[in-house]
């Protein structure tokens, strides 16, 4: 019988901060990561073959010599593989054909015995190339007297919110007609006009793209890859090469870092090309880490053009954008970009007339990609900025201009739809506290100035309007609970949450769950891909369902055997107990033998397998001439953050003295995991304020390495960052979660920018705002002589 | 291709390998060894990743090479833990939660455990300079940090 102890919760799991279930392997050396896993002797190296141009044309190319080479198992070019490729818009081949489009785009391909060997061939093979002008400049590319890029643009296949220009570098034009901005300016008693750049970036995942390839008789492929997207990659892949999807298997072990540039199909269709020349050998391909800054996604450069206006009393009347994305070579999935850009571009602010043109322009730079934020830290960059100063010529302290003007819920968002439950107010609040933004402090020396800055920021999911999740939970012989996802977990901890949100539904310790990894497209359910903050929400929703179906099942079983109703029972810390006959039997005891009937007539029940599947049904596409619809997106995040800072007048170097970071999650599954998300965003957006560029001299990246673009260490977070989190519920998340994992680094350019021009005064037109640069603008500015 | 034959003690056992003279060490204890904890972020001794103790010294294994390393003791990230014990470090890092992706992980315990060995009771200034060669991209280093000082003072 069972005693008042077992049916008591003792511990509630969502909600709390429980260890990783991936660490103990992260700090012994055993995590297996793809370069980890052993292939044997029949192991071939590949490497690629590049082009040394932005933009030329491809003549002639001669592989023979390097077919030739001893230990050469394959060379593939892009004749082998014409089919175009691309998330959003088929806009890329796997190689180059008969012209290339940026440095280091992929021309040719060769598998050898040894990476030496396969590099040494690599250099055999013969391109001649003529080259082109190219497009170095994004708001040049849109015009008429820029080359045209993509002559086929028009020929190419795209998913139906995309809409691009034949004839012309616009592979994408997003609309925002919202009220009447031309009128709204008669009303303002004040306007800022400004002009942003951001400048492309990398992700920098500590861990380079990686995959191997290897093709069996049957013609079946199985790709081992460092992936944020492996189902996304099995369509890509199928597609590219008409394989059957049920004969392409994706395995995606741990990833060594994503940041967004693990999504999508890049380097990895390289070896899937090789390899079907190879059968039976699995075929590897690891990016140099030079070959990671500029040969794979980068962040997207981009120049916005803001005016902003608010009355007399400070209500922000009218906001135009003007938004030219330097989509790179290929936009396939740029125009996402370039879309969310477009549909979030007043950002949390309520203003009622908004005139927005987000453009993304072919350019001869490295491909733009996903990366965390997805357009938001760019586009913040540039109207947090300008707004901070609409509330200085309006008179206005900053924390209260926010307030004032932020979106709150029943408000009607830029594309027409009506905004949720918000926690932007506490957001602000709990920064503004945090940093004493309202407190003039003076700085600790006179040699230097000090600042304080404040930005907030919003982001929903951008994604397709039906990306899905799925999920299943087993129990095994001793009643323990494994989960089968799809999502991937790239160091956010997207498999502790999902452990602690099947404990928590099915009734078990946390401990006594386990994840079924790696994740693998030939057993796991499907996940459209890790990316838009969308795993603890979306798939959270599938684990959630699959666990509350496995309960069902074992309720159903036990009530059918003790003669009681399923809402008799419970199940607690893995015991199925009963409230009312005070019953109780371990899950070990039912979950895979089922119960005997009564009086041994027999068996009932069975393994237990439950199922759950989630995908939004609401989302809605929008007008292609004014972006207005019902709900252009699931939710958005929102929040906020600060910095105190201060200048050397003599190098212009920041410090930063104390920082705060608070979003509203919704609902935090784990506290410590959603700490952890803000504190890395944070350093990661911070990194990108002050350091971060990829040089580009007509579309040479001129600072591929460490020691020349450099990331931040350390010693450049010496600082206390405040991390409070706000929790309104999202109606339709898990515990009421969304997702916090890209936001932290959206605001903080912005934050950045504001307290450099509240110590000097001055306003640099973008990131990254280094010594130089600040010391510069304030020479410039005559604060310093 | 010439070679050379080393002997030299990994992780407390003691190992004879052909290397051929171009490898590093790092390839060598991925490669010959099947030591794949310690990894490879850029080849060029910048990001610390591959860090491994030779005679108690952190050193960039992708920079050294490995016949250079006859009768040397070397330490991986597989040897930190003794019997199954994790160190002090290790158990701090988990609690601290200074583990994200995990592939600066490596590198990182070993440049901490050599810092711990020269000076048990840092400041944290000087962890911060201690781990400028170790680069993450996940944490922001903040929990990374505490779990230093949370093992000196453990």
């Amino acid at each position: 019988m069972a005693n008042a102890k077992s049916t008591e919760k003792t511990t509630a799991v969502v909600g709390t901060s429980v260890i990783r279930n991936d660490v103990l392997e992260k700090v012994t050396g055993a995590a297996t990561y793809v370069d980890d896993i052993q292939f044997g002797n029949k192991l071939l190296y590949a490497r690629a073959v590049r082009s040394p141009h932005p933009h030329a044309l491809i003549k002639h190319i001669d592989t023979s010599k390097a077919e030739k080479l001893p230990g050469v198992k394959a060379v593939v070019t892009g004749k082998d593989f014409p089919e175009r490729i691309g998330l959003y818009l088929k806009d890329k081949t796997i190689f180059a054909t008969d012209r290339v489009r940026f440095l280091g785009e992929p021309v040719a391909a060769v598998a050898a015995v040894s990476e030496e060997i396969a590099e040494k061939a690599c250099s055999l093979v013969e391109v001649k190339y003529e080259p082109l002008e190219g497009v170095f400049d994004a708001e040049y590319g849109a015009s008429e007297k820029a080359p045209v890029i993509h002559p086929d643009l028009g020929k190419y296949d795209c998913v139906n919110f995309i809409f691009p220009k034949p004839g012309t570098n616009i592979s994408n034009h997003f609309k925002i007609r919202k009220g009447d901005v031309e009128a709204a300016w008669k009303q303002c008693a004040h306007i800022v006009e400004k002009t942003f750049k951001v400048p492309h970036i990398q992700h920098v995942p500590i861990e380079t793209h990686g995959a191997v390839a290897m093709m069996d008789e049957k013609g079946k492929v199985t790709v081992w890859a460092a992936s944020q997207s492996p189902f996304a990659q099995r369509n890509l892949i199928a597609k590219a090469l008409h394989i059957s999807h049920s004969d392409l298997r994706v395995i995606a072990p741990l990833v060594g870092g994503g940041f967004g540039s693990k999504a999508g199909l890049t380097m990895e269709a390289i070896p899937v090309a090789l390899a079907t020349k190879v059968k039976g050998y699995p075929v590897k391909f690891i990016l140099t880490r030079e070959e990671e800054f500029y040969t794979n996604f980068v962040r997207q450069g981009l120049t916005i053009h803001v005016k902003v206006g608010c009355d007399k009393d400070g209500n922000i009347l009218g906001l135009k954008n003007v938004m030219y994305w330097d989509g790179g070579a290929s936009t396939e999935y740029g125009t996402n970009i370039t879309r969310a850009g477009g549909y979030s571009s007043s950002g949390p602010y309520d203003i009622p007339n908004v005139w927005t043109d987000s453009i993304c322009v072919y350019t001869n730079p490295p491909i733009g990609g996903a990366y965390r934020g997805f357009g938001m830290s760019e586009l913040h960059t540039g109207i947090d900025q300008a707004i901070d100063e609409l509330a200085e010529v309006a008179g206005f302290d900053r924390v209260e201009f926010l307030k004032k003007n932020a979106i709150s819920e029943g408000d009607i968002v830029v594309t027409g739809m009506t905004m949720h439950a918000t926690g932007i107010q506490q957001c602000i609040d709990n920064v503004a506290k945090a940093i004493e933004f309202s407190k003039k402090e003076e700085p600790s020396s006179p040699d230097r100035l000090r600042g304080k800055g404040i930005a907030i920021m919003w982001k929903a999911p951008a994604m397709p309007p039906n990306a899905g999740s799925s999920a299943w939970v087993e129990l095994s012989e001793d009643g323990k609970a494994t989960v089968g996802l799809g999502g991937q977990e790239i160091g956010q901890g997207t498999f502790t949450v999902m452990a602690q949100i099947a404990a928590e539904t099915l009734g078990v310790k946390y401990e006594d769950v386990r994840i079924a990894g790696p994740v693998d497209t030939q057993y796991s359910p499907y996940e459209w891909q890790t990316v838009a903050s969308r795993l603890t929400w979306s798939m959270g929703n599938a684990v959630r369902l699959a666990a509350l179906d496995a309960r069902k099942q074992i309720l159903d079983v036990v009530a059918e055997a003790w003669n009681e109703t399923p809402e008799d029972l419970d199940i607690v810390n893995g015991m199925v107990v009963s409230y009312k006959s005070e019953q109780e039997t371990p899950l070990a005891n039912l979950v895979i033998y089922g119960l005997p009937k009564p009086n041994d007539e027999g068996w009932m029940g069975g393994p237990i397998v439950g199922r759950g599947s989630f995908m939004p049904k609401y989302v809605t596409n929008l007008d292609a001439e004014t972006g207005q619809g019902a709900r252009a997106v699931v939710h958005y995040t929102v929040g906020c953050e600060g910095l105190d800072i201060e200048i050397e007048k003599n190098t212009g170097r920041i410090h930063v003295i104390k920082a705060a970071a608070s979003f509203d999650v919704g609902k935090a599954i784990n506290p410590a995991l959603v700490k952890a998300q803000v504190e890395g965003g944070f350093v990661q957006g911070l990194s990108s304020a002050m350091f971060e560029e990829i040089r580009l001299r007509n579309g040479i990246m001129t600072n591929p390495s460490f020691v020349d673009y450099r990331i931040a260490t350390a010693a450049d977070a010496d600082f206390k960052l405040d991390t409070q989190y706000v929790e309104v519920p999202q109606d339709d998340g898990p515990w009421g979660a969304r997702g916090v994992g890209e936001h932290p680094m959206v605001p903080t350019i912005a934050a950045l920018g504001n307290a450099i021009y509240d110590a000097t005064g001055v306003r640099l037109q973008g990131p990254p705002y280094s010594a130089e640069s600040i010391y510069l603008g304030m020479l410039n500015a005559g604060v310093v002589k | 291709m010439s070679y050379s034959k080393i002997t030299l003690t990994v992780n407390d056992v003691v190992e004879t390998v052909d290397v051929p003279h171009h490898m590093t060490l790092l390839q060598m204890l991925r490669e010959k060894l099947s030591l794949t904890g310690t990894k490879n972020g850029c080849s060029a001794g910048e990001c610390g990743a591959c860090t491994v103790l030779m005679n108690d010294e952190p050193v960039n294994s992708c920079m050294v090479l490995a016949a250079e390393c006859d009768g040397a003791r070397i330490v991986t990230v597989e040897g930190l833990a003794k019997s199954g014990k994790l160190s002090k470090l290790q158990e701090a890092i988990i609690k601290t939660g200074g583990v994200q992706c995990g592939f600066c992980t490596p590198g990182m315990l070993i440049s901490v455990t050599a810092l711990l060995k020269r000076n048990p009771n840092p400041t944290e200034k000087e962890i911060r300079e201690a781990l400028v060669g170790n680069l993450c991209r996940c944490t922001g280093y903040f929990r990374i940090v505490e779990a230093v000082k949370e093992a000196a003072h453990s």
